[in-house]
């Protein structure tokens, strides 16, 4: 490294120091023995795990968070699938139009969309429930698994449709037998980051739940009651649920990339 | 002549009103070799499209075997398609690759295994089934595409750019392999390609095509000694273009093959010369001659004396020299022996056989 690079790696440094400082004293003190999170640190201890573990509040409402990711992210990447091929394939007139509904949903804020989700849910006498949060949820990653998925649909894997149709499949055989096959890693990955992102969504699972709630609702409202470890063990968990989540998503993306 | 297998009738295809292809006719016969050769924007890959059922035609009829099929998807026609991309499916091994359309034609499992191996057998990939596809190299999934196409034994097999990505001693065993396939099967291929030697080493028939047009259709040694247009002779190797006027024109001498469709006396800067073929008197016609067909020694007694002329580049290409050099009036390209004895500078004395002298309206 050369001495004029030294300003930029320092700032870097800071940089990076403060980002990521409140999460690992977050994951620090989750391992606290005390009662407050708060220094001197004493332990490492797995007190706050078991209590977590022990909370059946928390382990409800990790088990929902869980329901709501899985379902509402096979949703968002089959209807983001079947939205990006349609479009790529069949090249309606209003292709343009579709993709800028489509996409729409990215630019709108989680408060706007939940609360205008709230509105029309009570007009259709829905309510609030997890199925509203996993509609909610659908509503954010449809637009991300269809931009995912629309980008790994080009010439080249039209061709090998094209081949399979020639060699006599039907339309669905070769969506089936060829195109989703071919697309698994790129359909995980789009699964994979609705889920991470469904997983510690707060603004739109607060606003369309009522009794049964998802994890990041259960830990702000055991916030409300003060710091605890126990709070930072929950918040730990999810943490390293989402970075698993991620890393498995890189590990896909690059896998596809090796197979194009 | 039997019934040609496929029968193009009036076919065209536009695009937002530019003319892909022109309204065309091409009979195939069955068993044949046929190369579509032309340069890019040609329109061979879509009339190759139209056959495969890819591309929808703007006006006129596909006939295959008798039937007509303009109007029937890909997998309904007797026709299968090796990709220039290969397209083979990448989570397959390459045996289920192979076996993919057999699969779709409800043919039992050990059977369709049996004849994929058979495929990759005739292709020259035995042993290698199990592999996947992300393990062969170029030259390799280009087998396995041709092996799946020709797997479903297709009555018409069509091959669009097959061997462009690969490298030159590939492609050029490539192509034997073609055509050793070929006629071990008997099918009816149609291939596309831009190269015209590879068009020549492989094609029955060569139907050289430009801006969507036929140029000229025929076995490769009439197309390249005896094209029937300037694009012709120039697009099929190199051709010396020779301006000239007809001073004359009427029956060619009785009973000598081709020069008995006529012949005219041609003025040119070469100085007037007799020319086989149709014309009138006072028409600005082309001739055409191949840089091989220029000789510097007098065989016959009826050769043409094209004068001298001046050496002013000289390249040895291996084989053969290719040599450039003026004359008054016009620049001449030949490909002499490599032990021809010329240099730079030296002025040679240039004669032609009338036999080998192509006269084309302008």
């Amino acid at each position: 490294m050369r001495a004029r690079d030294l300003p930029a790696a320092l700032y870097l440094l800071a940089a990076a120091v403060f980002i990521f400082l409140p999460v690992a004293v977050l994951v620090l003190f989750s391992f606290q023995e005390g009662m407050l999170p708060v220094p001197p640190f004493r332990g490492p201890s797995l007190h706050w795990y078991q209590v977590m573990l022990g909370d059946r509040r928390l382990l409800a409402a990790l088990s929902n968070s869980v329901v709501v990711g899985v379902l509402s992210s096979l949703a968002a990447t089959a209807l983001g699938f079947l939205a990006a091929y349609g479009l790529a394939r069949r090249r309606p007139r209003w292709q343009g139009a579709a993709r800028f509904v489509l996409m729409a949903p990215l630019t709108v804020s989680y408060l706007i969309i939940g609360m205008g989700l709230l509105i029309a849910f009570n007009d259709l006498g829905l309510g609030r429930s997890l199925l509203s949060v996993g509609i909610g949820h659908v509503v954010i990653n449809l637009p991300l698994a269809f931009a995912i998925v629309y980008s790994q649909l080009g010439e080249h894997q039209a061709n090998v449709e094209r081949a399979a149709q020639d060699l006599g499949a039907s339309d669905l055989q070769a969506v089936l037998l060829v195109t989703v096959p071919m697309l698994w890693p790129t359909l995980l990955a789009a699964f994979f980051i609705a889920f991470t992102l469904s997983w510690d969504e707060f603004v739109i699972a607060f606003l369309l739940s009522r009794f049964d709630v998802t994890l990041p609702v259960v830990i702000w409202s055991l916030l409300r009651t003060g710091l605890n470890p126990e709070l930072n063990a929950a918040g730990t968990f999810v943490f390293a649920i989402s970075i698993a989540l991620f890393l498995a998503v890189e590990f896909l993306i690059r896998r596809g990339r090796r197979n194009a | 002549m039997p019934e040609p297998l496929v029968r193009l009738r009036g076919i065209a295809k536009r695009y937002d009103g530019i003319e892909a292809v022109a309204p065309l006719d091409l009979d195939i016969a069955a068993g044949e070799f046929v190369v579509l050769l032309g340069p890019s924007g040609s329109g061979k890959t879509t009339i190759l499209s139209m056959l495969g059922g890819f591309t929808e035609p703007s006006a006129g009829a596909i006939l295959i075997g008798g039937r007509d099929v303009t109007g029937l998807a890909p997998a309904r026609r007797p026709t299968a398609t090796v990709f220039q991309d290969y397209a083979l499916f990448p989570h397959m091994s390459v045996r289920a690759n192979v076996a993919f359309g057999l699969a779709m034609r409800k043919v039992a499992a050990p059977e369709r295994l049996r004849r994929a191996d058979e495929m990759l057998h005739l292709v020259g990939l035995e042993g290698l089934g199990d592999r996947g596809v992300h393990q062969l190299s170029g030259g390799q999934r280009q087998r396995v595409a041709l092996a799946r196409a020709i797997a479903v034994e297709p009555q018409l097999l069509l091959l669009d750019e097959p061997l462009g990505a690969l490298d030159l001693a590939l492609r050029r065993q490539m192509q034997e392999e073609l055509v050793r396939i070929q006629k071990r099967l008997g099918t009816t291929f149609v291939h596309v390609t831009h190269d015209q030697e590879e068009a020549m080493t492989i094609a029955d028939r060569i139907v050289l095509l430009n801006r969507g047009r036929i140029e000229d259709v025929g076995p490769p040694a009439r197309v390249y000694l005896r094209p029937a247009s300037l694009f012709a002779a120039t697009f099929m190797g190199e051709s010396n273009v020779i301006a000239g006027r007809v001073l004359a024109a009427g029956p060619g001498p009785a009973g000598e093959g081709a020069a008995a469709e006529g012949a005219a006396r041609v003025e040119t800067p070469f100085g007037p010369m007799t020319v086989s073929g149709r014309a009138v008197a006072g028409d600005t016609v082309t001739l055409c001659l191949r840089p091989e067909q220029l000789r510097l020694v007098r065989l016959g007694a009826d050769d043409i004396r094209l004068g001298q002329v001046l050496v002013t580049a000289l390249s040895f290409q291996g084989a053969h020299l290719r040599v450039h050099a003026v004359a008054p009036g016009a620049d001449l390209l030949l490909r002499l022996p490599a032990d021809a004895d010329v240099a730079v500078g030296a002025t040679i004395e240039v004669f032609a056989r009338p036999a080998d002298l192509v006269m084309l309206r302008r």
